[in-house]
């Protein structure tokens, strides 16, 4: 029976590579489910408010847009509209030109991720480098992140050491300290060096257009120190109504993503260098990206724009752990990126309409996520897209369910099928002309067929009327 | 899950049994113990015979136009305004919220939503329906209990806690990484045979690890995967429902028939 593309990749993962994506998902979700249940009580009442406070955003886009806009300009900033990824690519490139520029810091952005930024500078003769020690081993190795916030979680300390010995970071030495300060020492320079900061935004307040950064290297305020320009890529559903809101989001956030009380560094960014804020670059540029958002507000999907990019969902998910991030083939992995990919890819939607195949559908991403999105919901809404359009990646070992249907509407096939299939306890596995009973006899047995057994009891047995034993 | 809007008994009285499609294939005991149990409590158990399947392996596979034929059939089966039980927390979930969110849409979706009011598994409808809080009997084992993914965020999994750890001589015991999935997941179980059997190898590991005489649970579909992986391996596990679990233990104590 044809298996998954998901499946396939995980049969074929190196055993280290899924012990260091298993380990570290595993660690990261239970050091979350304490630290969050033990500092809030009802740690799932903020889980919903803090969904509700989201989704509110969501659904009031067209007001709070015009409203972020007003908030940013009058903070000084300058606004940029990007439909496209190639609008968002431009608009950075155009910024950099204008002044001149070529040389770019970049503190992590899974936004700038989804519209290939880094290498589309790169083609236009600008130096672009990413600052996050985890997005600077994998820019180095020229390989992908694998989550949202350890976007290197699948790779063991060794391989690391071995990337720094080939790039001319030292010799080999797997010691996380001297990896930490050959990173540093080879960083600073570049701080020093560039021209422009690019940085993603984890909020942006439409009340009083404050940027709100989170990191916990410290590298975005680094970005911010010496450079003249910065530009931040933020999607258009970062927004928050006001900021008394950030109070439960950054505790949720980061309780969520690293199980920390708040992240390390946390910068609140209103506007430019200014006379009541002498300190940072002299230009603020705030690219707003849709690239496929204002069609996911019109789909029956939605809620996924609550995401708050914690990776909660992935450290939980039991395919993940499994998988790896590098399974999902696009930016966003784990639950969140099986709702997410496919939606934002658009008219490519069926290239990617395997990803919501990929679940069990346990729940389990719902019952973390700290903005109580319906994960499995969404995952169920969009097989059935998939099949409406008759994807073929979807299909791929799904059993056809037309048969079924006739059956189970009709109570005399029913019947005489559940009586029919004691053939089963009698037939070798291999004569059973049904795809899906060889796949799950491979690895496992089926019981005693018993069909028609309880149907004959109920009938036949004398009941004994007994006297209520519960009050109501 | 919305469970706030649902038809609560007034005490126990007429029901319907959904046996499920895999009580009616293969676990015939389960449906069994389910008619003895709320016996035992007064209920009077009819079974509508016309019955098939909740619509599920159609729903999660995608293609809920055949799914809505089978939800519209057991609609039309279990008519009237008595509680719906169900031995099963993933059928009694797709008939208190798969069914309503695949008929959004549709005209009769206020059909399906009131069957779905009246939809219970059998161990939430013993504790919250009817108020039974601790059950007699007696039944010797160490009990791992797998909470099946489609109880999450229902009131099913502390109920059968709550019923197992009361029965005289049960020990529920712990065990690691718990709130993992199983690896069943209908058809996922065939088309990620690779995770799946990871997953369910994972689970089993750490259950084994406690030695627990049994393994139960309110979801035969899982116990029908772990057991079938531990059985090929050629390391059998007794699996088992919560229901049967407490027939046996009226049973043990002479307070029902064998
Ligand atoms: S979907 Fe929820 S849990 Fe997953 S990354 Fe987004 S906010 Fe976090």
């Amino acid at each position: 029976m044809a298996r998954q593309l998901i499946d396939q990749f995980a049969a074929q993962l190196p055993e280290d590579r899924r012990a260091s994506v298993y380990g570290g998902s595993k660690v990261g979700h239970e050091k979350r489910t304490k630290v969050l249940f033990d500092h809030f009580p009802d740690a799932d009442r903020l889980r919903e408010l803090a969904g509700e406070i989201k989704q509110h955003v969501v659904e009031n886009l067209d007001t709070y847009l015009p409203k972020i806009e007003a908030s940013l300009i009058a903070a000084g900033v300058k606004v940029h509209w990007a439909a496209t990824a190639e609008a968002a690519n431009k608009a950075v490139l155009d910024i950099m030109r204008a002044r001149g520029a070529t040389r770019m810091v970049k503190s992590k952005t899974m936004v700038s991720e989804e519209t290939h930024l880094a290498d589309y500078l790169q083609q236009n003769g600008i130096d672009c480098l990413e600052t996050d020690l985890g997005e600077f081993i994998v820019q180095i190795d020229g390989d992908h992140p694998s989550h949202i916030v350890k976007p290197i979680i699948h790779k063991n300390r060794r391989e690391i050491a071995q990337s720094f010995e080939r790039h001319g970071l030292g010799a080999y030495d797997d010691d996380p300290q001297t990896i930490t300060r050959r990173a540093r020492r080879f960083l600073r320079k570049k701080y020093l060096e560039a021209d422009v900061a690019l940085t993603g935004g984890n909020f942006l307040v439409a009340e009083s257009g404050r940027l709100v950064l989170v990191t916990n290297e410290g590298n975005s305020r680094f970005c911010l120190a010496a450079t003249k320009t910065h530009i931040a890529m933020v999607g258009i559903e970062k927004i928050l109504p006001r900021d008394r809101d950030l109070a439960l989001l950054l505790n949720l956030l980061a309780r969520s993503a690293t199980a920390q009380q708040l992240t390390v560094y946390t910068e609140f960014i209103k506007g430019p260098r200014s006379s009541t804020q002498p300190d940072g670059p002299e230009e603020m540029h705030v690219i707003l990206v849709d690239n496929g958002r204002t069609d996911v507000l019109e789909s029956d999907c939605r809620e996924i724009l609550r995401c708050i990019r914690c990776g909660a969902c992935l450290n939980v998910c039991p395919i993940y752990r499994q998988a790896s991030g590098h399974a999902y083939r696009s930016v966003y992995p784990g639950p969140v990126g099986a709702v997410l990919s496919p939606l934002l890819a658009g008219k490519k939607f069926p290239e990617l309409a395997d990803l919501p195949k990929a679940s069990s559908l346990c729940g389990a991403c719902n019952e973390v996520c700290p903005v109580n999105i319906p994960i499995p919901d969404l995952l169920l809404r969009l097989r059935n897209k998939g099949k409406e359009e008759g994807a073929k990646i979807a299909s791929a070992g799904t059993p056809p369910m037309g048969g079924w249907a006739v059956l189970a509407t009709q109570p005399m096939l029913w019947k005489t099928a559940m009586m029919g299939g004691k053939i089963l306890d009698v037939l070798p596995e291999k004569f059973v002309p049904v795809p899906a009973f060889r796949a799950w006899t491979d690895q496992r047995t089926l019981p005693g067929w018993r069909g028609g057994v309880f149907r004959k009891w109920m009938r036949t047995r004398e009941t004994k009327p007994r006297q209520p034993t519960v009050g109501p | 899950m919305n469970l706030s809007n649902r038809i609560r008994p007034s005490g126990p009285g007429r029901v319907q049994l959904m046996a499920t499609c895999l009580c009616d294939a293969f676990y015939d005991d389960v449906a069994r113990a389910t008619v003895e149990v709320l016996e035992y409590l007064g209920c009077t158990v009819e079974f509508p015979e016309g019955q098939t399947c909740c619509g599920q392996p159609a729903f999660n596979g995608g293609d809920w136009a055949n799914s809505r034929k089978v939800v519209r059939h057991t609609v039309k089966t279990f008519a009237g305004d008595v509680p719906v039980i169900v031995p099963s927390g993933s059928c009694a979930a797709m008939l208190f919220h798969g069914a309503p969110l695949e008929f959004e849409k549709e005209s009769d979706h206020g059909d399906v939503e009131a069957l779905g009011r009246r939809a219970w598994e059998v161990i939430d409808f013993i504790v919250n329906g009817l108020g039974v809080s601790t059950w007699p009997g007696r039944y010797d084992a160490r009990i791992a209990f797998h909470r099946s993914c489609h109880s999450r965020g229902t009131l099913t999994g502390p109920a059968a806690l709550q019923l197992l750890g009361s029965i005289e001589g049960v020990t529920v015991l712990p065990f690691g990484e718990a709130e993992q999935c199983c690896g069943f997941g209908g058809t996922f179980s065939v088309s990620f045979p690779n995770i799946s059997g990871n997953m369910g190898n994972l689970k089993l590991e750490h259950i084994r690890a406690e030695k627990p005489d049994e393994l139960v649970s309110i979801d035969m579909s899982c116990m029908m995967h772990l057991g079938g992986l531990a059985e090929k391996e050629g390391h059998p596990i007794r699996t088992r429902h919560v229901v049967q679990v407490m027939r046996d233990a009226l049973r043990n104590a002479g307070l029902l028939a064998p």
